[in-house]
């Protein structure tokens, strides 16, 4: 049962995530990209990390999202008119990736513990929310308010660059 | 059964994905996007490794997922400045091809 659930979402997640590549209209490919947000949400809930699953719909799914098509509405942007294609850049970067993945292939191959199967949890329900607050606010507190500053920059940086005129 | 090899395999592919993306093409929002599932399938081995580590108590090792979501702030925040570049950029040159960007070309 688990196992089918598990291709079923790591097919649609990668299915919608090439649709993302392969689109020519900007609005497709940003909904296209929903959808594989999703599917990688439900992969997260199936490894039981329900906190970072919510997570995922709420920024990526949501926010994000919200973002992109805000831009492609704004910069009015429609599906890109047929350049030429230059055949010998296209050919090339399928290659390159495929040889990125192929790396990736042996690597996993040849990591002992990737044949294992996941252990199993003695406690069927855990609160995973709460270890993670724990962590993120015990052991983890300075790099919290780290990012709490970088967050408070970006803000600013994106206020500074929207400005109508830049210098 | 479903393995740690499994889960790390679909990430990967998820990352070439991106990575394709990234390389071929030439739209700044589509890039931006590629890159996006390229920090998601990090995030997905990641969250696999923590899942296969249970610890003596019986829970998965959750430095891993704090650490997602460290990486899930830093990706929203750069998304934000990112998009904010590109409609500036696009002020400027009224476009979001690459190819049309080539001051700095030699």
């Amino acid at each position: 049962m688990q196992s089918i659930l598990f291709w079923i979402f790591s097919l649609a997640m990668l299915g919608f995530g090439a649709a993302v590549v392969i689109n020519r209209s900007p609005i497709a490919s940003a909904l296209s990209l929903v959808v594989s947000f999703l599917g990688l949400a439900a992969l997260f809930m199936m490894l039981d990390a329900y906190f970072i699953g919510v997570i995922q719909v709420l920024v990526y799914a949501g926010a994000v999202m919200v973002l992109f098509l805000f831009i492609i509405m704004l910069l009015d942007l429609r599906a890109e008119e047929r350049r030429k294609i230059n055949v010998v850049a296209v050919i090339g970067g399928v290659l390159v990736a495929l040889a990125l993945f192929f790396q990736i292939y042996c690597v996993v191959h040849k990591l002992r513990a990737a044949e294992q199967p996941f252990p199993r949890l003695p406690i069927s329900k855990i609160d995973d929310v709460r270890n993670v607050g724990l962590l993120l606010f015990d052991q983890y507190n300075l790099p919290f308010q780290i990012i709490g500053i970088l967050v408070l920059v970006a803000t600013i940086g994106v206020i500074v660059l929207s400005k109508r005129e830049l210098r | 059964m479903l393995t740690l090899g499994n889960y790390l395999l679909v990430s990967g592919l998820l990352f070439t994905i991106g990575f394709a993306g990234v390389i071929l093409r030439r739209n700044l929002i589509i890039i931006f996007m590629s890159l996006e599932l390229m920090l998601n399938a990090a995030n997905l081995s990641l969250v696999a490794f923590s899942r296969f580590r249970v610890d003596a108590a019986g829970l998965p090792n959750y430095n891993a997922q704090v650490f997602v979501f460290f990486i899930i702030t830093v990706a929203a925040a750069e998304v934000a400045v990112g998009l904010a570049i590109i409609v500036a950029l696009y002020r400027v040159r009224r476009t979001t091809h690459v190819e049309d960007i080539n001051t700095l070309k030699f």
